[in-house]
């Protein structure tokens, strides 16, 4: 209902704006898309985590003070103090370098996954809902069985099949990961294959190729991106059950959900061992809801509210 | 006449679908048992056995037959509830399931419990109070719940309310004391303690569920909360409802007597699926508690390379998941009058 109105940028009523060029049209929308996405508290706030986990990813040997994987034993379990700021594992393992550093594989992970899985899931997704018929028939019904099974737990066989490492996480993730996409991008699809630049193209004699990567490609893409962000706080916390389970990033590397599981042992009598990594999943992920919800707020005009 | 005819041809295709559906979780389960690395024969056998004993023990188990025929026998296998033989603890697995099932099914339930009572009614009330500071704050709790790694909360709440506080009666089902004194009846250890009228087992078995059943509660009530706030929302804005204020109905009429039941189809829907995911979050979460369960169990055969036992286990959260979403479809026509085929 309310499109936030700003007075220093063109609105789309009526005639008012007359964009001159494509691009002068695409970077209005981008900047009102922005100037709406600062305004909105929570995709600013996802936003801010979102971008310290980027930097803790790559600054990460630069904001270290010390050595991820070197041991103290005779500094073992030390408490959040001066020495460690946020005190040591049981390795005497410096907690805040290896959280640091577990942005890594953390980020790793949710980039791989999405880049696997959505566009596998809207290509077929397109497929499906363009060609109608027993493709449509077929590849849907593969999604709902693929959808049907619990995700953690099909992640959890794979896995194990696959032995156990941060790349088949990721795999195995991304194969659960897929049948969202597909779902959206066909009901997408489904609303614009009969549309009437669809029926112009095809008049026109537009390969069916060239109309879904053309035409309807690009007016799915909103709604992946919402879905992706969404989803990368699922994928976080799948990875990080893996981890916590042993099936994740295998030691001594720092891994959040792994380092959990270590702090396990010790939880009674150095609860900051389990407790550190986990506030870190806590909050990348509420990072990743919250720029979600923002940004179905700014893209998809049907939620703003 | 008609109705009935296209009622029962609906059933049908439902029903091919569900089967469809069952048949693809048997394919993966199949498929992801055959790619695997651990050689079932060897596991059966062991590695010191001649070629001959190797050979044997591959006809027996049907290896040496083609692949669909082998789809085929595990599919009848799997229909006559042989879900093969666990390497672990050298039963049939779906002895084993039988026998960890009931633990799954009490702590799962306890939680959609907690989910639906406190869940729907937070969720109302949000929408009823929207973008005001107790919608906000139903929202965070909500939003925080979507953010938490379960077995995260769940060593905190062992930390705090265990070992802090004592209040919780930590791992495991019910104190060592009562473990071999309550007889097994239903397998759900609240109903066998009630049920041999030991109360101080029964309280014991109440203080180390309640955690558990507690945590995975409060992310079935993420879920549900947020669901059923959606839906009152939009629900809210319907001309109905600006009719039941004109005509007098007070406040509280209209959220559960007049909005309500008209939402209570999606919110069963939801409630399905919380419980779908519930039995997913128990995985990680009997981990954490120790509590016997399928989940518990699944990992650990996991760790001892036990893949019929993963697989089972895999196999039957799959078909609890799919059953109840079925159940779901099939409660829909049931609840709202609206859906019934015309």
């Amino acid at each position: 209902m309310i499109v936030a109105s700003s007075p220093s940028l063109p609105e789309p009523v009526g005639t008012r704006f007359e964009p001159s060029s494509r691009t002068q049209a695409r970077l209005v929308q981008l900047a009102r898309a922005l100037h709406r996405a600062a305004r909105n508290p929570s995709t600013l706030a996802g936003s801010l985590i979102v971008l310290a986990l980027v930097f803790a990813a790559i600054l990460a040997p630069l904001l270290a003070t010390h050595d991820p994987m070197a041991q103290d034993l005779a500094a073992r379990l030390t408490p959040p103090g001066a020495a460690h700021w946020l005190g040591t594992d049981q390795l005497g393992r410096d907690l805040y370098s290896r959280l640091l550093y577990g942005a890594q594989p953390t980020l790793m992970i949710v980039v791989l996954v999405v880049a696997l899985s959505a566009p596998f899931g809207v290509a077929i997704g397109l497929l499906a809902g363009y060609f109608g018929g027993w493709v449509e028939a077929v590849l849907m019904r593969v999604t709902d069985i693929v959808m049907a099974f619990p995700r953690l737990i099909l992640a959890l066989a794979l896995v194990a099949v696959l032995q156990p490492g941060l790349v088949n996480a990721v795999i195995a993730i991304a194969i659960t990961a897929w049948p969202p996409y597909a779902r959206l991008a066909r009901a997408e699809t489904l609303s614009l294959r009969h549309s009437e630049f669809v029926e112009a193209a095809r008049g026109l004699g537009m390969p069916s190729g060239q109309i879904i990567t053309g035409q309807i490609l690009p007016l799915c893409l909103s709604s992946a991106a919402i879905r992706a962000t969404l989803d990368m706080a699922g994928i976080i916390l799948t990875a990080a059950g893996l981890g916590f389970l042993g099936l994740g990033a295998q030691p001594p590397m720092a891994e959040w959900g792994a380092m959990i599981a270590a702090g396990r042992d010790h939880i009674f009598d150095a609860w900051w061992v389990a407790a550190v990594p986990g506030l870190a999943i806590v909050l990348v992920s509420l990072g990743f809801n919250l720029l979600g919800d923002g940004l179905r707020d700014v893209l998809d005009p049907k939620h703003h509210d | 006449m008609r109705g009935l005819v296209l009622g029962g041809v609906m059933a049908a295709r439902g029903f091919a679908a569900l089967l469809i559906t069952l048949v693809g979780l048997l394919l993966v389960t199949f498929v992801v048992g055959r790619v695997m690395p651990i050689d079932p024969v060897v596991a059966a056998v062991g590695d010191k056995a001649s070629a001959e004993t190797y050979a044997k023990a591959r006809e027996a188990l049907g290896l040496d037959q083609p692949v669909w025929i082998q789809f085929g026998r595990y599919i009848g296998g799997v229909a006559r509830g042989d879900l093969g033989q666990s390497s672990l603890s050298n039963r049939p697995v779906s002895e084993d399931i039988a026998r960890v099932f009931p633990a799954t099914v009490e702590l799962s339930t306890l939680g959609i419990l907690v989910g639906i009572i406190l869940g729907v009614p937070l969720g109302v009330f949000a929408a009823h109070r929207r973008n005001r500071w107790p919608d906000q704050i139903i929202r965070s709790v909500s939003l925080l719940g979507y953010s938490t790694p379960v077995f995260w909360l769940g060593l905190i709440g062992l930390l705090i309310f265990y070992a802090q506080l004592g209040w919780s009666g930590g791992p495991g089902r019910i104190d060592t004391a009562y473990r071999y004194s309550v007889e097994e009846w239903s397998g759900l250890m609240l109903v066998d303690t009630l049920y041999s009228g030991d109360w101080d087992a029964f309280r014991s078995a109440l203080s180390h569920i309640a955690l558990p059943a507690l945590l995975l509660g409060y992310f079935s009530l993420a879920y549900i909360a947020r669901m059923t706030r959606g839906f009152m929302i939009e629900e809210l804005s319907k001309e109905y409802v600006t009719t039941a204020r004109l005509k007098g109905a007070s406040e509280a009429d209209v959220l559960w007597r007049h909005a309500l039941p008209n939402v209570l189809v999606p919110v069963i829907t939801v409630i399905a699926l919380a419980y779908a995911q519930l039995l997913e979050g128990t995985v990680l979460t009997e981990t954490v508690f120790a509590w016997p369960g399928l989940g518990l169990y699944i990992t650990n055969s996991l760790f001892s390379a036990d893949m019929p036992a993963v697989l089972g286990g895999t196999l039957v959260v799959g078909v609890c998941f799919v059953l109840l979403n079925k159940i779901s479809e099939i409660l829909y026509p049931i609840l709202d009058p609206r859906t019934r085929s015309r």
